[in-house]
């Protein structure tokens, strides 16, 4: 490694892992710097549990190691790695009240009995739990369990927090202020935070960086704003938000034929036949035909309120019907003729 | 919000009165056979247990409490600790078979709860099968497999744990292979239903969060079975104080246990109300066992 590494970066190096027959991670290779909030984004058997299992100590990688910083960590059990989680769906202890929950890891590390009494009212007034004190795991909500997860991880102040799908319990009001408050608790304590979910809104809501893994591999690794606006590939394309995906043929340099027309683009695909993906609030909607290149026309088969938007089927003839999005005051009817406009900027040539 | 006097259940809208009426009628069958079966014997027990002997085994309708004071040893040649012993020696059968299932039970239903879920089927098949087999033949087995011309008698005394004229059957190891093996099945079942219920992600919180082995034993895989042990040693424990078949068999009839002081009575002794004062006794120590464990499992300490 040429760069300088801060010691408690994360470097996971050519992980391999196989269930049986079936392999769940291919020759993943990241790094994860130290105080990123990074998720790994993907629908279920993507393997994004797995890797966070191995990072973990649960599960152990068939070839290639996990190293913190120059330590390699990949032979530690999990209770020598200073990494802490909250599981899905809490797992805390069901004998044990919301205090002794809090206090298990400093418990089992030894730590003086007046210093743990500190530590955990501490942390139980950070993630505003302390009137929870004497209940049982039982009798708490989705939103507490929640709670008392993340203070029993964080008290350790591991350098690293795995969260697996922590709020997908949880109903959606809910599920945002969490959200929000988890973002802010990470830049107070300043940890890492690696998060697992199949939620692409929480993923963009919370992260810094997002890996979106797929088939055991990861499809496309960048800033929330990146991957959103910036698919590489037709799997993230229609995984995150809703994209239109062109079917298209390489025309030349900078244009591409689709079947109702050529379009110009930024990128020059390295494909003959591939596709290009537009989100649907980028496509921009004319009465009459505007002064502008990649402008075609098109009827409005059906229009659909969306509260905050409204949501048009357009029929670009040739078997092409798109889906594009307007302001609610933007108002088009139902059958008529109209024309669209692809901005080459969000023209998204996606690879192979 | 009021209560609403009507409630939703199994899809249809009723009352709680019509539920609790339908239920006591549902459950009446069963109630009347353990009142008439169950509650009125006990009953009858309790009676006969302050009545007495009269000549020739006939019972003597005239309330005394003298066959508590021969069951605690006074009679007319004076104290005896005999029937003390007696029940100690029951109680101490019954703690030592219990303990030795539990340490062999454990493992085991770990083990079975190990495989994938046909074998584990086929595992359970095997520990239940010997207990469809009558005691007493089970018993005979045992007396012939631990006999002198077998090979546990000649390995034992070939590594010194037996003198040359000793022999496993009869005696106290004998007993305790009889009583264990058939109280054996009793104890894996609950112990193995709450090994397969584990949830394993309480045992990984545990390991991420520092602990020891043991540690991680206690807080994440006992706490979870507390239920199982108990019922566990409730099913091997009880069962286990009323059995003599298997100490007289293969301990050569040497030890008497409160379970052969009955029988004794009601048969060639003659005296049912003593029989009913001893049966009142098991009766007891049965239900303050049970009453005890529950005691000691309800507590905050789940070890």
């Amino acid at each position: 490694m040429t760069a300088i590494s801060s010691n408690t970066d994360l470097h996971i190096r050519h992980i391999h892992k196989s269930f049986g027959s079936k392999a769940v991670l291919r020759d993943l290779d990241v790094s994860i710097k130290s105080g990123e909030f990074v998720t790994l984004l993907g629908p279920s058997g993507c393997g994004k549990t797995t890797l966070l299992r191995i990072i973990g100590g649960f599960e152990k990688a068939d070839k290639g190691e996990v190293a913190l910083g120059e330590k390699i960590i990949s032979n530690h059990s999990p209770n020598k790695r200073p990494v802490n989680t909250v599981f899905q769906s809490y797992a805390l202890f069901p004998h044990l009240n919301v205090w002794e929950n809090v206090a298990f890891g400093l418990r089992s590390k030894k730590i003086a009995e007046s210093e743990i009494k500190t530590r955990v009212q501490e942390m139980m007034d950070i993630v505003q739990i302390s009137d929870l004190t004497n209940e049982m795991p039982e009798t708490l909500s989705g939103g507490q369990k929640q709670r008392v997860a993340l203070a029993r991880a964080l008290i350790n102040q591991p350098k690293i927090l795995l969260l697996d799908e922590p709020l997908s319990a949880l109903d959606a009001n809910l599920r945002k202020n969490l959200q929000r408050e988890l973002k802010t608790l990470q830049r107070k304590m300043d940890i890492t935070f690696i998060l697992v979910t199949h939620d692409q809104d929480e993923a963009i809501a919370v992260s810094d960086r997002i890996l979106v893994m797929n088939g055991g591999k990861i499809e496309q690794d960048g800033s929330p704003e990146d991957v959103y606006e910036h698919p590489t590939s037709r799997f993230v394309a229609t995984f995150i938000g809703e994209a239109n995906i062109l079917e298209c043929k390489k025309e030349s340099e900078n244009k591409v034929q689709t079947p109702f027309g050529i379009l110009e683009v930024e990128k020059t695909p390295n494909w003959e036949n591939g596709g290009v993906a537009i989100r649907m609030e980028d496509i921009f909607v004319y009465d009459t035909r505007p002064e502008k290149k990649n402008v075609f026309p098109a009827h409005i088969q059906e229009r659909i309120f969306r509260g905050d938007y409204w949501e048009f089927l357009m029929d670009l003839g040739h078997g092409v019907v798109l889906n594009v999005m307007t302001d609610p005051d933007e108002m088009y009817e139902p059958n008529t003729d109209i024309f669209l406009e692809f901005p080459k900027e969000y023209l998204q040539v996606l690879r192979d | 919000m009021t209560k609403s006097k009507y409630e939703v259940f199994e899809g249809k809208l009723t009352t709680r009165a019509h539920m609790q009426r339908t239920g006591s009628l549902l459950s009446a069958p069963g109630m009347l056979t353990l009142l008439v079966f169950l509650l009125l014997p006990i009953a009858g027990l309790v009676v006969l247990a302050f009545m007495q002997r009269g000549a020739y085994g006939v019972i003597d309708w005239t309330p005394s409490l003298e066959n508590a004071k021969r069951l605690l040893g006074f009679s007319s040649f004076g104290w005896s600790s005999d029937n003390l012993l007696i029940i100690g020696r029951s109680l101490l059968l019954a703690t030592v078979t219990t303990l030795l299932c539990i340490a062999i039970a454990f493992p085991m239903a770990f083990w079975i709860a190990s495989h994938k879920p046909s074998t584990r089927a086929l595992l359970l098949a095997f520990v239940m099968v010997p207990s469809c087999t009558n005691l007493v033949i089970r018993t005979y087995a045992w007396m012939l497999v631990l006999g002198a011309q077998m090979p546990p008698t000649w390995i034992a005394r070939a590594i010194g744990i037996l003198g040359e004229t000793e022999t496993l059957y009869p005696g106290q190891f004998a007993v305790y292979v009889g009583m264990v093996s058939s109280m054996l099945p009793f104890s894996i079942l609950p112990l193995y239903t709450s090994v397969e219920r584990l949830d394993w992600r309480i045992v990984e919180a545990t390991k991420d969060l520092y602990a020891s082995p043991l540690r991680s034993f206690r807080h994440g895989i006992l706490s979870q079975m507390t239920i199982g042990i108990v019922s566990s040693i409730i099913l091997t424990f009880v069962p286990s104080l009323g059995m003599y078949v298997v100490s007289d068999l293969l301990g050569g009839s040497k030890y008497m246990l409160i379970g052969n002081l009955i029988q004794q009575q009601f048969g060639a002794a003659s005296d049912w109300p003593f029989g009913a004062m001893l049966g009142i006794v098991l009766i007891l120590a049965s239900v303050l066992s049970l009453a005890l464990l529950q005691k000691i499992s309800k507590g905050k300490s789940y070890v």
